[in-house]
């Protein structure tokens, strides 16, 4: 046990529950990515967690470019500029990859047995897997934390500081960064849903995902509104690699999968399909992980989780909230 | 007969035959070449039985390493010094083989209304929860260290013959049963009998079946077949072999090593050596696996100590040197996943493929009109 968790039990519950939700707001994001094309294309988009990863080495590679190497430049003209830069570049690259992967990989396999996609989509993570290694090296990558408090200048050798603490006198700890995840996050999705309900394309999605047929004999242009969907997944996953970056600040080409694998999970646990239900399973994955690994031990959280996903899929296909909202995009 | 049908009627054997006569080539050099067969004969059998399940049945299994693993740990457990057990090699590998098979029975069982996307993911999910449960249990697994040193006895009751007495000299032969190339000689002995079974399997009512399930799963039930009967047994068969490959590996290493070598990622190439050769067709499950395993762990160490020798480095600039890209082996995985998806798109049969499967994917223009 922690000590945190001996002093009081109450408060670490809740400190748990409170990085449990900001960590599955960030799966969340990603799910979301799974869930759209899942919606429109039946196709379990393997090589979208390793798309995920690749943002993350676009956004420190801007970092780089920017000047913004360390904790030294946050909160410096530098440091805002990566920021947002990242916020740009990353979502747009991750859109553009995943249209061309869609134009050059799935699009030919349309209407080909269901499990060719499949095999290709694994095929396109190893890809990916592959560049992201020769881009960044085989090891772990620091990333700037460019949110975190700034240093002064004078303390070299100074223990680094403490970033404050925006719940200050509640017992919990909710930092900056934190509220990061949650204003960068919580807007994309509302953003996404009121997208899909209200304008012309995101009907010719749901449409789309309901019949293609019947779409594409209504007058749908049926492929532009699946290239239009990896667009926005890539986008979200663009959007969900920049925040995570800054948050945990740390890359590497091998997270992809796992961050995939959580967030595959997180959009089956929800419904796969079903935007709403990928938020809920974004949050519940991130919430079990994090008790999981404080209450069971870390060593299990991932099996955990696997184990979820498992068991969802064995006795609930549809998903927590697959039977109630029918409508897919 | 004309030649070709001779051809195509001997190759098999004869290729067994000379595989088998390698170690009795007098020369040390060759017999070391021969030595790093053995790991290729132990996947083949795993991508055998991997063909069974995917290729047969089409299952898309995508934790076919988890059986592997449970094979390994189970004649690990069975035959190590820090265990009570210490059984002799052929109960042990039986244990693993039952292990497997009954895991692999047991883990399938709930998952058989699933649609066929979503039993890959249980299969994922299973795989990669296996390997957490080595990795954690490590009162018994020993954890990332691996059990060993995993040296069974032959036979049960008698202690192990020591070959030095009857060995030729200048061969690099073992002194022990586990040694090459008799280890050598009994891979490749369960090989060609696991391939002479899996013959006789696909042309028996079971394995047609089989065929007819993947074919249609509606129209073969209506057939009075029994789906749930019939995926089971190939699950149980598929596993089975995985788990005999698991053990034989265990044996070949003398250790189960870290759960990593049952990972997902051992599932995935195990995969692609089924893809690339032709889901379903012997022949081309195993000219996969000569290929791509053949490649990744014969191939590119020999190329990476020549790859990283100055003079070829030195041709590049400076910032280039060293990096994963001037490896071979760093290409690896660009390698695997060009592999699943150029075959995926141009040749989804595979290099040597099952004639009816061809026929399903490249169909003439009436069964196009079809839809």
């Amino acid at each position: 046990m922690t000590p945190l968790l001996a002093a009081d039990p109450a408060a670490a519950f809740g400190q748990f529950l409170l990085i449990g939700l900001v960590s599955g707001l960030l799966y969340a994001l990603i799910a979301l990515g799974y869930t759209m094309v899942y919606g429109i294309v039946e196709l379990i988009n393997f090589a979208h967690g390793d798309l995920f990863m690749l943002g993350c080495l676009l956004s420190l590679e801007v970092c780089l470019l920017v000047g913004a190497r360390t904790q030294a430049e946050a909160g410096t003209a530098a440091g805002v500029a990566a920021v947002a830069l990242m916020l740009v570049a990353a979502p747009v690259f991750c859109a553009a990859l995943n249209i061309a992967v869609d134009r050059a990989v799935y699009r030919p396999l349309r209407t080909a047995p269901k499990l060719a996609p499949l095999v290709s989509a694994i095929g396109v993570s190893f890809v990916f897997m592959g560049v992201g290694l020769f881009w960044k090296g085989a090891t772990d990558v620091t990333f700037p934390d460019l949110l975190g408090p700034p240093i002064p200048p004078d303390a070299v050798n100074a223990a680094p500081p403490v970033p404050a603490n925006l719940l200050e006198g509640t017992g919990l700890r909710f930092t900056f960064k934190d509220l990061m995840v949650v204003l960068v996050t919580i807007p994309t999705m509302a953003a996404l849903t009121v997208f899909v309900r209200y304008t012309t394309l995101g009907k010719a999605m749901r449409a789309t995902a309901q019949n293609p047929t019947a779409a594409q004999l209504m007058g749908i242009n049926v492929d532009r509104v699946i290239a239009a969907t990896f667009a926005i997944g890539g986008a979200l996953a663009g959007v969900g690699s920049v925040v995570y970056s800054l948050y945990f600040n740390t890359v590497n080409y091998q997270m992809g999968f796992q961050n995939g694998v959580y967030a595959f999970t997180a959009a089956v646990l929800g419904g796969i399909g079903n935007i709403p239900g990928a938020v809920l399973g974004g949050i519940v994955i991130g919430v079990v992980k994090t008790l999981g690994g404080a209450y069971i031990g870390s060593e299990w959280s991932e099996a955990l989780i696997f184990a979820i996903l498992v068991v969802i899929l064995i006795f609930r296909p549809n998903g927590l909230l697959g039977a109630r909202t029918r409508e897919k995009v | 007969m004309s030649p070709r049908a001779v051809l195509a009627a001997a190759w098999q054997p004869a290729l067994f035959l000379a595989l088998a006569a390698l170690p009795f080539v007098p020369d040390r050099q060759v017999g070391l070449y021969t030595q790093q067969l053995t790991p290729l004969f132990i996947l083949a059998l795993l991508a055998l039985g991997l063909n069974v399940v995917v290729g047969y049945t089409g299952l898309l299994h995508l934790g076919i390493a988890a059986f592997f693993g449970i094979g390994a740990y189970a004649v690990g457990i069975l035959t190590v010094q820090t265990f009570p057990f210490q059984l002799a090699f052929p109960l042990a590998i039986l244990v693993g083989v039952l292990a497997a098979a009954g895991l692999g029975v047991a883990t399938t069982a709930p998952t058989l209304r699933l649609r066929g996307d979503y039993l890959a993911l249980v299969t994922m999910g299973f795989g990669l929860i296996i390997v957490f449960v080595i990795r954690n249990l490590g009162n018994i697994t020993e954890g990332t260290r691996g059990l060993n040193p995993v040296t069974p006895k032959l036979l049960p009751w008698v202690a192990d013959p020591d070959l030095r007495a009857v060995r030729p000299e200048g061969m690099g032969w073992g002194r022990y049963w586990h040694d090459y190339p008799y280890f050598y000689l009994l891979c490749l002995g369960l090989l060609g009998a696991t391939t002479l079974l899996l013959r006789n399997l696909e042309n028996s009512r079971l394995g047609r079946s089989w065929v007819a399930l993947r074919e249609d799963e509606l129209a073969a039930s209506c057939m009075g077949l029994n789906p749930a009967k019939l995926k089971l047994t190939a699950i149980a068969i598929g596993a089975g072999i995985a788990g005999l490959a698991g053990g034989l590996y265990a044996i070949a290493q003398q250790t189960t090593g870290g759960p990593e070598a049952y990972d997902f990622n051992r599932s995935m190439i195990t995969l692609c050596c089924v893809i690339l050769g032709g889901l379903g067709n012997r022949p081309g499950v195993l000219l996969g696996v000569f290929l791509l395993v053949g490649y990744d762990m014969v191939l590119t160490p020999v190329l990476d100590t020549a790859v990283q020798k100055p003079d070829f480095q030195n041709l590049f600039p400076e910032w280039m040197r060293g990096k994963q890209y001037l490896k071979v082996s760093g290409w690896r995985l660009i390698v695997f996943g060009m592999a699943l998806i150029l075959m995926m798109r141009f040749r989804p049969e595979g290099l040597l493929p099952a004639a009816r499967l061809k026929h399903e994917l490249h169909p003439g223009p009436a069964a196009a009109a079809k839809g």
